[in-house]
């Protein structure tokens, strides 16, 4: 008797489970499928994209992968958003790590305060001034304007990420490292950045990803020599004849690093994104 | 190593290293949105023959007459609040169904992230032709369902609810995993008692779980409202904010005065909106913020 209530209770358990396994699929359909279809259409010539009923079964061709390559410059874009986002991080890196250091030591909140403005504020405010100064400097379409830009979006991240990360690093080790005679600056490169990797790789992942993804600054401040991937992609649709298979693919290339760093690094993407949202 | 020099530099460290990334954002964003204040007391545009000129508040008073303004700002509160009102249903649902250890929950945050971490613009144009009235697949799902076909983003009626959906695909993930992250946080203690004293779980949904997340719910929706405040991207490339003036949010707007009609003198004045209306939902985040730390 207790056996079959065992058994029946066992039955049940796994009926649930599987209910609710069902439930989670569902709920992660609607997100998975667009994204899906976009990688699958970049391999289908555009007859099969436009196809109505949609397509299922085709055979996969990489014609919009080459041409995008090779009639569309996409080599050009590629290398832009590269080194624009790797620079823009890089130097943010540089000045701000130290800057969220102080802050978080220092407790210098109104700092910390405007810095973070600087985040929340709308990019479209800085736009006009920065096209006209540099416009007047000659600057216009340069590595080093897009960058200065993309740096204003990627800098304010970074510090909040780091105060936030720094803020749970105990004292104890610069106070030992002080009593040892070490000054601060040398503490802070020799004891706290070593062990700040965790914080340090959330805030650079995110920084890539957000400098990456970046269109506003680069419609206005570049255009022809530096232009970078989402205005290479949106210059598909802008004239009469729409390509979509070349939209896809470009969709794929753009979306492809997001999609690896996201595998490797999705703990900390996930710690940088709900940061200063939910407390402990 | 020369002491009284280790000295100087240590005392001032807390100036010292703040400093470059102070003067980097006072160069790139306070001065030139002094800048832009200065432009908008002017008349300044760059088709006019005649010198620029100083008038005071006039874009002020011409934007505050100007019905495209009000249809803007309309629009922008509009898209938002649908966006973000059914992100944090949807968001805290997800979480709720997804706060338990199961296989693959790594995988499912995954998932989640992807249309986070997605290009906006490309996320965009991929919807574009989703939307397409004919060889778009939206339609053709609602054939199936049976609903007569819509013309998303050529209607005006449907189409900042056809962008708000865009917006609401790539961030509801967002909201689902910070309250995610703050169901993980709470204490099991009020669970403990609450289960005691014999509630079922709509009665600890209703009293203990949804009052213990409230806080990290409201941050979640202020941020995610700023941010959608300022939605450019998608309604750029996909309809630039037509048709007609049909989708044009206060962003947009704004981008049209500047580098459409090169009016920069109106523009300014507008962007100063713009960010006058930012700045006031961060205010309340902060505010928020120092409201809720215990």
């Amino acid at each position: 008797m207790k056996m079959q209530m065992k058994a029946g209770k066992r039955q049940k358990d796994f009926w649930f489970n599987v209910g609710w396994y069902i439930l989670i699929i569902l709920v992660m359909i609607p997100f998975i499928f667009p994204l899906v279809w976009i990688i699958t259409s970049a391999f289908k010539i555009q007859a099969d994209i436009t196809a109505i009923p949609p397509k299922w079964l085709f055979t996969p061709t990489v014609v919009n992968f080459k041409r995008v390559f090779m009639e569309q410059d996409f080599g050009r874009f590629l290398w832009n958003s590269t080194v624009v986002a790797v620079a823009a991080t890089l130097v943010s890196l540089v000045i701000g790590l130290p800057a969220a250091y102080s802050i978080s030591r220092y407790k210098q909140n109104f700092l910390g305060i405007f810095v973070l403005t600087a985040r929340l504020m709308p990019g479209i405010s800085f736009l006009v001034p920065w096209y006209i100064l540099f416009s007047k400097i000659k600057l216009i379409d340069t590595y080093t304007a897009l960058i200065a830009s993309h740096m204003l979006v990627v800098l304010p991240l970074i510090v909040w990420i780091m105060i936030n990360y720094f803020d749970g690093v105990p004292q104890e080790l610069e106070e030992s490292a002080r009593v040892d005679g070490c000054n601060i600056q040398n503490a802070f490169l020799r004891i706290i950045l070593p062990i700040s990797g965790p914080g340090i790789l959330t805030a650079t992942t995110l920084s890539f990803l957000f400098s990456w993804n970046n269109f506003m600054f680069s419609l206005v401040l570049s255009t022809y020599r530096t232009k970078t991937l989402p205005i290479g992609i949106y210059n598909f649709v802008s004239y009469a004849e729409v390509n979509w298979g070349s939209v896809m693919a470009a969709a794929v290339i753009i979306i492809a690093p997001a999609i690896i760093l996201t595998m490797f690094f999705q703990r900390y993407i996930i710690k940088g994104l709900t940061v200063g949202a939910v407390k402990g | 190593m020369n002491r009284s020099k280790g000295i100087n530099i240590e005392r001032n460290i807390k100036w010292i290293f703040p400093l470059p990334t102070v003067l980097f954002i006072f160069l790139m964003m306070i001065f030139p949105i002094c800048y832009t204040f200065y432009i908008s007391l002017t008349d300044w545009n760059i088709a006019s023959i005649i010198g620029t000129s100083f008038i005071g508040l006039d874009n002020y008073i011409d934007l505050f007459q100007e019905p495209r303004f009000y249809n803007a700002l309309a629009l922008t509160l509009y898209f938002t609040f649908l966006a973000v009102g059914v992100e944090v249903v949807l968001g805290v649902v997800m979480a709720l169904i997804l706060n338990q250890d199961f296989r693959g929950k790594n995988v499912v945050k995954f998932l989640l992230l992807l249309p986070m971490v997605a290009t906006p613009v490309a996320i965009g144009l991929a919807w574009t032709l989703f939307y397409e009235p004919t060889i778009g697949l939206a339609n053709y799902a609602l054939k199936i369902l049976g609903v007569p076909a819509s013309e998303w983003l050529a209607s005006r009626t449907m189409v900042i609810p056809s962008l708000a959906l865009v917006d609401i695909w790539q961030w509801t993930p967002m909201i689902a995993l910070i309250v995610l992250a703050g169901l993980a946080s709470l204490s099991t203690e009020a669970f403990e008692s609450a289960v005691v004293d014999g509630a079922n779980w709509l009665q600890i949904l209703r009293y203990v779980t949804l009052p213990l997340l409230r806080p990290t719910i409201l941050i979640a929706v202020v941020l995610r409202s700023i941010e959608a405040l300022k939605t450019f991207d998608i309604i750029y490339v996909m309809t630039a904010g037509g048709p007609g003036y049909a989708s044009e949010t206060l962003n947009i707007y704004c981008y049209h005065l500047s580098f459409g009609y090169f009016r920069f003198g109106a523009a300014s004045s507008a962007l100063i909106a713009l960010f006058a209306l930012v700045l006031g939902f961060s205010l309340l985040v902060l505010w928020l913020r120092r409201r809720y730390e215990v």
